[in-house]
């Protein structure tokens, strides 16, 4: 048996030549199914304390779409972290955020990214945006188990369809159902005020800057009503993270863009903390 | 009852080995060479479908000749290899002195033990920072391999194709010069340039001795691009392989851009930078 855990000089076991799918995720269920989060076993009965991510939003806009995150973790009262990042590339054309255990979200974004990567890799071509939104429900399917007791993992999922020329957003649910949303969405504990602020400053049409500005004062109304959600943190100099998506395929925001809308968004709420308009 | 025969063991690798050697001699040859600012692969198949180039890892491809099932399972493996070794160490864990290793005893295993030993030759190379870093292995289908410096030949008359590279390779060289280099050296023609045979038959070897043409639609053509950051492998076709390889062309290297081809990421055609028609 050759393995990554013995050096791997020994002849290749029969599972990595064996005809099968060009799915990661199945082939490491079969061959190594401990290192999958579906394959692990808890002890029943317990729930622990682990660090939990927050508020995401996603928003269409005329070239394609955006999504952005908070940067904060919370465990029960306490910060775990301040600086985390929760919107992740998936690929080149579509991005991944998560809410719920930080942990398992992580661990399960990185499964995720392998996987898509596996597929390009050994068919030689991408995979549709339909079939990437699918196997992410597959895969939060899987984590059902570990969700029952408490270690939920709820993600979204925006991409750029090169097929239909158009930005898309997908929300799931627990149980790896899997929605097309349309302009916009929210997810995580901070998503209802989210959400809110969505319904009112979002329209269609909006250029890619109006958007980000949008999703900036998404989450600056979370932040403002959910403790669990990260404000800006002007005094450490933390900015949400901001992804965009279009033709193109996708990138981050940089901090300095970030910094100056941000500093906007502040100065134009003081003595006007709701930003009424 | 039939007695069977004793053949010694001896006889047993050789036969296996003549084998191997056929088979692989009978397809078309693949030449890997380093250049300054990577490694290319050059492959004659016209089949825009089935691979002989690919990618395995960031910095890490895969080249064979031979029977395409048989390299194509070792391909995926070596796929399933080095994601899975990413996924549970870290990206920069992932060698291909490691998958290298992995193949050979594989491959080895397969020539002592298994009815048919497999008809292949692979090449294993990783892009370094540098050119000092590159490192090329040969496997045969024996499982022996082999530290290759700058360049490879393999598949049919590759034992000339490799003396040709010998004396015309060098460290440095452009892309489009290596590029130019190895398909002349796929284009010549198959015994060496002094040994046409006899005197006599000097006419009738003439036509053979000519090198064949080779255009862009026969070659796959593909890189290990050195200072890209993460996934270095790129697919070269196209507008961008005809200016590459036509030596009156001042393109000299494969641009630094990546292109937009719905379903394929890989891909540098030079297409995408003339203006759009209309």
């Amino acid at each position: 048996m050759s393995s990554p855990a013995h050096g791997g000089t020994r002849r290749l076991d029969d599972a990595y030549l064996a005809i099968g799918s060009a799915s990661f995720t199945e082939f490491v269920g079969s061959f190594r199914p401990e290192m999958l989060p579906s394959g692990r076993v808890l002890p029943s009965g317990s729930s622990i304390d682990a660090p939990h991510g927050t508020t995401i939003v996603a928003l269409l806009h005329d070239s394609g779409v955006i999504m952005a995150g908070d940067r904060r973790a919370t465990m029960g009262n306490v910060i775990a972290n301040r600086d985390m990042d929760k919107v992740f590339a998936a690929d080149d054309y579509s991005v991944v955020g998560i809410a719920g255990t930080a942990g398992i979200a992580i661990e399960l974004v990185r499964l995720y990214q392998v996987e898509l990567e596996h597929y390009e890799k050994i068919e030689g071509a991408i995979m549709s945006l339909e079939g990437k939104a699918n196997r992410l429900a597959s895969m939060i399917r899987g984590n059902l188990g570990l969700a029952m007791q408490g270690l939920t993992v709820v993600p979204m999922y925006a991409g750029y369809d090169l097929d239909g020329d158009a930005g898309r957003i997908y929300s799931y649910d627990v149980t790896g159902g899997c929605y097309v949303e349309g302009g916009h969405h929210s997810i995580g504990s901070g998503s209802t005020f989210a959400r809110g602020a969505l319904k009112k400053l979002w329209r269609p049409g909006l250029t890619e800057a109006q958007a980000v500005n949008v999703a900036l004062e998404a989450l600056y109304d979370a932040a403002d009503d959910d403790s669990a959600t990260g404000g800006p943190d002007l005094g450490r100099q933390i900015w949400p993270t901001v992804a965009v998506i279009d033709r193109t395929g996708s990138r981050f925001v940089v901090a300095d863009v970030l910094e100056a809308q941000v500093r906007q968004i502040v100065e134009a709420r003081r003595g006007n903390p709701g930003g009424a308009r | 009852m039939s007695m069977p025969f004793y053949v010694p063991p001896e006889q047993v690798m050789k036969d296996r080995a003549d084998f191997a050697r056929k088979g692989i001699a009978r397809g078309r040859s693949v030449i890997v060479l380093g250049y300054d600012k990577g490694i290319v692969f050059v492959a004659e198949n016209p089949s825009r479908a089935l691979h002989k180039v690919s990618e395995i890892y960031d910095r890490i491809a895969f080249a064979a000749v031979g029977r395409y099932n048989e390299f194509e399972s070792l391909r995926v493996a070596g796929i399933r290899y080095a994601d899975l070794r990413g996924y549970s160490y870290d990206r920069t864990d992932v060698t291909a002195r490691a998958l290298a290793n992995s193949y050979a005893q594989t491959i080895g295993a397969v020539f002592t033990q298994e009815q048919k030993p497999f008809e292949i030759e692979i090449v294993v190379a990783e892009v370094g920072r540098t050119p000092d870093g590159d490192q090329i292995f040969r496997l045969t289908y024996d499982g022996s391999v082999a530290d290759e410096q700058g360049f490879v030949a393999m598949g049919g008359a590759s034992d000339i194709a490799e003396q040709r590279l010998e004396q015309a390779w060098r460290p440095g060289l452009s892309l489009a010069e290596g590029l130019r280099m190895a398909v002349d050296v796929l284009a010549a023609p198959a015994s060496a340039p002094g040994s046409a045979g006899q005197p006599g038959a000097a006419a009738a070897a003439s036509v053979e001795n000519l090198p064949r043409a080779i255009d862009a639609s026969m070659l796959e053509v593909a890189v290990l691009d050195r200072d890209r950051p993460r996934r270095t492998f790129r697919r070269v076709t196209g507008a961008l392989l005809d200016r590459l390889l036509s030596p009156d062309d001042p393109t000299a290297n494969a641009p630094t851009a990546d292109e937009s081809h719905p379903g394929h990421p890989e891909v540098l055609s030079g297409e995408s930078e003339q203006p759009p028609p209309g």
